[in-house]
């Protein structure tokens, strides 16, 4: 009976070690080949035009004169005529040329005309919104202690128990926070390079989800999925807006058929921000109360959204976020605007939701002229009670770090230095993480290779080091020993990469097969040595009797014993509730400390601290990137980066790299990472760990900016304009 | 058939090749972009409207003969032209610097650049960096993990090799201040400055 478990700390060999990426050096000598990179034979350069209107009828489109135009292959109307057009870029026809330049030029051939429709995109202003009929009473909590008495009105006790619990509290906030919407920019637009071939479809499609988009592409193309192979070894950036085949993906698939040659179809960096996904905005009226000690004890939020033309705004649930007062209401307002839809973006509704709540806390800390960190601290008592030893634990590392205490001044009070000002703030997060399904084959070769296959994918986390890192630990052999094959729709499924479900998803199931192809071999070698297969262990290239460490056999010789044909074994792995590889749910504390010029407006980053839990750490070192690079996504969403529409005609203003401001190398300060595992952690087994980091930046930048100002910058990001408005307001 | 970029280092054992034989990626990177009516004497030919020519290119140290048109860029030649695809297409105006090679040692944005106004330089793309040695950046991006989607490294690590022609002792605060040309959005700058930096030390020993 084989027992899925990890092996303890005292005895592990490359488990939780810190290991360079195994495909490392291909990313870096420019080698990996990514969707944008695979260059068939004979293959034919695609493009799509989008709609300049933000909202209009399509009148009519003429696609004649493209098709004459030297090196044009084939022309293609997206939209027909009467079609009515919700955002600006939503596709309208396709050209596909011998060569990117003739496409281009195919593109600026055709001729649409539209009937311009109203426009509505700045969904900040709700009295616009409403004004405009587009704005929707979405879902909405109420929680209180006391209920109402027999026979009385719900809706007036409700009223009468918030005032009075406002009325009671020492310290009232009454704030206004936002946070605006950005897009995913994933730096490998959006597409594929598709093949046709003997009736079936490769599609080297650029996807978070190589196991679960074939039958997307196969469906509207009368194949069943079977018939289409998706492949993406690499991916050039997804964040959540890359789970779909699209209909670019679709398209591109249904032109290599149609014209029975490869094509390629990436979005243009305009439209892979027009329409490819974006986060949807926040914006709040948070009324809080707490306590002469900083403990909140009342909420009263109205937060309002977009998720684009329909659906898909901030969740609910995220208010308030992770401190949870005994007593709230929350009420959302969903409006729709004439922009792309959102998609997932890391760590879906946790950066909002923390942004726009814990901001009213270190208010509440501001306003009661309480140390920040001793506000939050206090407030342990409105979490969860199972996670407030370690959010306490980790905010004692953090302070640490920052050398918060000795740091640490009233709001608005620092000292300044010429026109600089500078401050510190904190936010904490939380995360479920839990692996998601997957599946592993292991095949062992007799002269002692050993591969293994995952239909999952690579977004850049190291997922082929977690595989390797677990399968060379599982064998006793070094990293380099195992060959990883992911990326193929044709390899044993895994589910999408979102939701920070893989690590724990292909270390459920790498361990899984591994330890089950392990026992089949060692039936084999206990044979071979007269021992008792259970009483086996590989380690060290070797597989031996733990009894007698002499007896044994190199690993090499082991599968010599397989005789002609190798092992293959696969198996699922089993997360879940009873699963002791892997758990989910996670904390994380950060700091970050600004400095802000009060004559430019410019803010800086001068420290940032995050001390994360992530249950069993697999790879150190690419866990570390992962924090890392969420703190510089936080930095970004922070401070730079945005989606700016104008208002008259509902165009993106900003849809290209030069004018989607995100920080550079200079501007993310100095960054310290802390993983916190200690035993009663690394029990948990394997969390996800991508997104959870992300969340934090927000609330801290933003908390970082009013304890150096004295006053809050209310909207993300706090661009130098933004803070030279507040500063402004503040002084008339 | 033009060169892709030389094999990676091997390491116990278990050769880089292999690893791509295994992830798929040798298939891709043994097709070559053809388009029809190739031209005379040019390997692949990128002519589909007027004024053709065929040029050479002198890509990592080899010649390649080819035919482009007058709008065709250096990065398309590169891509679709010679299958050299670590130059990067990411943003129209080179503001994000996926696509940076060295034209005769001088970093450049491949799509803002012609492709005809290349003969006779020496371009160098982050391929070079591969071998059975790697270049001494390379080596320290991926010690440094100093890439996670990997789509900016490329251009990223060219950057660094031009920096640090110019700059061979730069402190951590000219690091900081002079590589920001160069656009990652997974976030990994924090990595790539340790990785920098171990590069100078690394020179300065040597």
């Amino acid at each position: 009976m084989v027992e899925y478990v990890w092996p303890d700390r005292k005895d592990v060999s490359v488990l939780g070690g810190s290991h360079d990426k195994i495909d490392g050096p291909a990313k870096c000598t420019g080698t990996a080949k990514y969707s944008y990179d695979i260059n068939p034979p004979k293959m034919a350069m695609a493009r799509v035009l989008g709609c300049p209107h933000a909202h209009c009828k399509l009148k009519s489109i003429d696609t004649a004169a493209a098709e004459k135009i030297k090196g044009v292959v084939a022309v293609r109307a997206l939209k027909n005529a009467g079609d009515e057009i919700k955002w600006q870029g939503d596709l309208i026809a396709c050209v596909v040329g011998e060569t990117d330049g003739a496409a281009v030029e195919g593109l600026a051939a055709i001729k649409a005309e539209y009937e311009p429709l109203d426009v509505f995109v700045d969904e900040e202003d709700l009295a616009a919104a409403e004004k405009a009929g587009r704005a929707k009473k979405g879902a909405g909590k109420v929680q209180l202690e006391k209920e109402p008495g027999d026979g009385e009105d719900e809706a007036e006790f409700e009223e009468k128990e918030l005032a009075r619990l406002f009325k009671e509290a020492a310290a009232v906030v009454d704030g206004y926070y936002g946070i605006r919407a950005i897009t995913h920019m994933c730096l490998e637009t959006h597409g594929s390079t598709a093949e046709w071939k003997d009736g079936k479809v490769t599609s080297h499609l650029s996807t978070q989800n190589v196991s679960g988009t074939a039958g997307q592409i196969g469906g509207p193309l009368g194949l069943t999925a079977d018939d289409v192979t998706v492949h993406c070894d690499y991916i050039g950036g997804g964040f959540g807006s890359k789970f779909a085949a699209d209909s670019w993906g679709v398209l591109a698939a249904r032109l290599a058929k149609e014209l029975d040659r490869p094509v390629k179809l990436m979005l243009d960096r305009d439209l892979e921000l027009k329409i490819a996904g974006a986060r949807p905005s926040g914006f709040a009226n948070v009324k809080v109360g707490a306590n002469s000690e900083g403990v909140l004890t009342v909420w009263d939020s109205h937060h309002w959204t977009t998720g684009g033309p329909e659906g898909g705004a901030l969740s609910q649930d995220v208010m308030p976020y992770v401190i949870v007062p005994p007593n709230f209401r929350r009420k959302t307002t969903n409006v729709s605007t004439n922009t792309g839809p959102t998609r997932a973006w890391r760590a879906p509704n946790h950066p909002q939701g923390c942004a726009l709540s814990q901001t009213a806390v270190d208010d509440v800390a501001a306003k009661l002229g309480m140390d920040s960190l001793e506000v939050f601290r206090r407030n342990l008592i409105n979490v969860p009670e199972a996670r407030r030893k370690l959010y306490e634990e980790e905010m004692t590392i953090a302070a640490k770090l920052m050398d918060w205490q000795a740091k640490w001044h009233p709001h608005g009070k620092g000292k300044a230095n010429g026109s600089v000002v500078t401050g510190m703030g904190m936010a904490m997060h939380t995360w479920q993480g839990g692996g998601h399904p997957s599946s592993c084959r292991v095949k062992i070769h007799p002269d002692g290779g050993l591969e293994c296959f995952l239909g999952s994918q690579d977004l850049g986390t190291g997922t082929r080091t977690v595989i390797a890192t677990v399968l060379a630990e599982t064998f006793g052999l070094p990293i380099d020993a195992v060959k990883v094959n992911i990326g193929s729709s044709k390899y044993p499924p895994s589910g999408p990469s979102g939701g920070s479900t893989t690590v724990g998803g292909v270390s459920e199931s790498s361990r899984h097969a591994g330890l089950d192809a392990l026992a089949q071999l060692n039936e084999k070698v206990a044979e071979k040595l007269g021992a008792n297969a259970d009483d086996l262990v590989a380690k060290g290239g070797r597989i031996f009797d733990k009894n007698d460490t002499n007896k044994g056999l190199a690993w090499k010789e082991a599968c010599s014993l397989l005789g002609m044909n190798p092992l293959e074994v696969t198996s699922r792995g089993a997360p879940g509730r009873n699963s002791k590889l892997s758990s989910s749910g996670v904390g994380g504390v950060q700091m970050a400390e600004v400095a802000v010029d009060r004559e430019t407006g410019e803010v800086r980053m001068k420290k940032f601290v995050a001390v994360q839990d992530m249950g069993l750490v697999v790879n150190r070192k690419t866990a570390e990137s992962q924090i890392l690079g969420a703190l510089i996504m936080g930095i970004a969403f922070s401070l730079f980066e945005e989606r700016i529409m104008d208002a008259k005609t509902g165009a993106f203003l900003n849809a290209e790299v030069a004018d989607y401001k995100l920080p550079r190398l200079g501007d993310i300060g100095e960054l310290v990472v802390e993983i916190y595992e200690p035993d009663e952690e690394r029990a948990r087994g394997v969390i996800g760990l991508g997104e959870p980091p992300v969340i934090g930046p927000g609330a801290a930048i933003s908390n970082a900016v009013c304890n150096a100002l004295g006053v809050r910058v209310p909207v993300l990001p706090m661009t130098p304009k933004q803070v030279l408005d507040t500063l402004k307001a503040r002084n008339a | 058939m033009s060169n892709v970029g030389k094999p990676a280092p091997n390491k116990s054992g278990f050769s880089r090749r292999a690893f791509l034989k295994g992830s798929g990626a040798a298939a891709a990177a043994s097709a070559l972009a053809t388009a029809p009516g190739v031209a005379e004497g040019a390997e692949t030919s990128l002519v589909v409207g007027p004024g053709g020519s065929t040029i050479t290119l002198d890509v990592n140290g080899q010649s390649h003969k080819l035919a482009v048109e007058p709008r065709t860029t250096l990065l398309e030649a590169l891509r679709y032209g010679l299958n050299v695809t670590g130059p990067k297409p990411i943003s129209v105006d080179g503001s994000s610097g996926g696509s940076t090679v060295l034209i005769d040692g001088k970093p450049a944005s491949a799509n803002s650049v012609l492709a005809l106004d290349c003969v006779g330089k020496k371009i160098i793309t982050a391929e070079s960096l591969a071998g059975d040695k790697l270049d001494p950046v390379a080596e320290a991006f991926v010690h440094h993990d100093a890439s996670q989607c990997g789509f900016c490294t490329p251009g990223f690590v060219i950057a660094v090799k031009a920096f640090l022609a110019k700059h061979p002792k730069a402190t951590e605060a000219e690091i900081r201040a002079g590589l920001n040309g160069n656009l990652c959005r997974c976030g990994t700058y924090g990595n790539i400055i340790p990785a920098v930096l171990d590069v100078v030390k690394g020179a300065g020993n040597g």
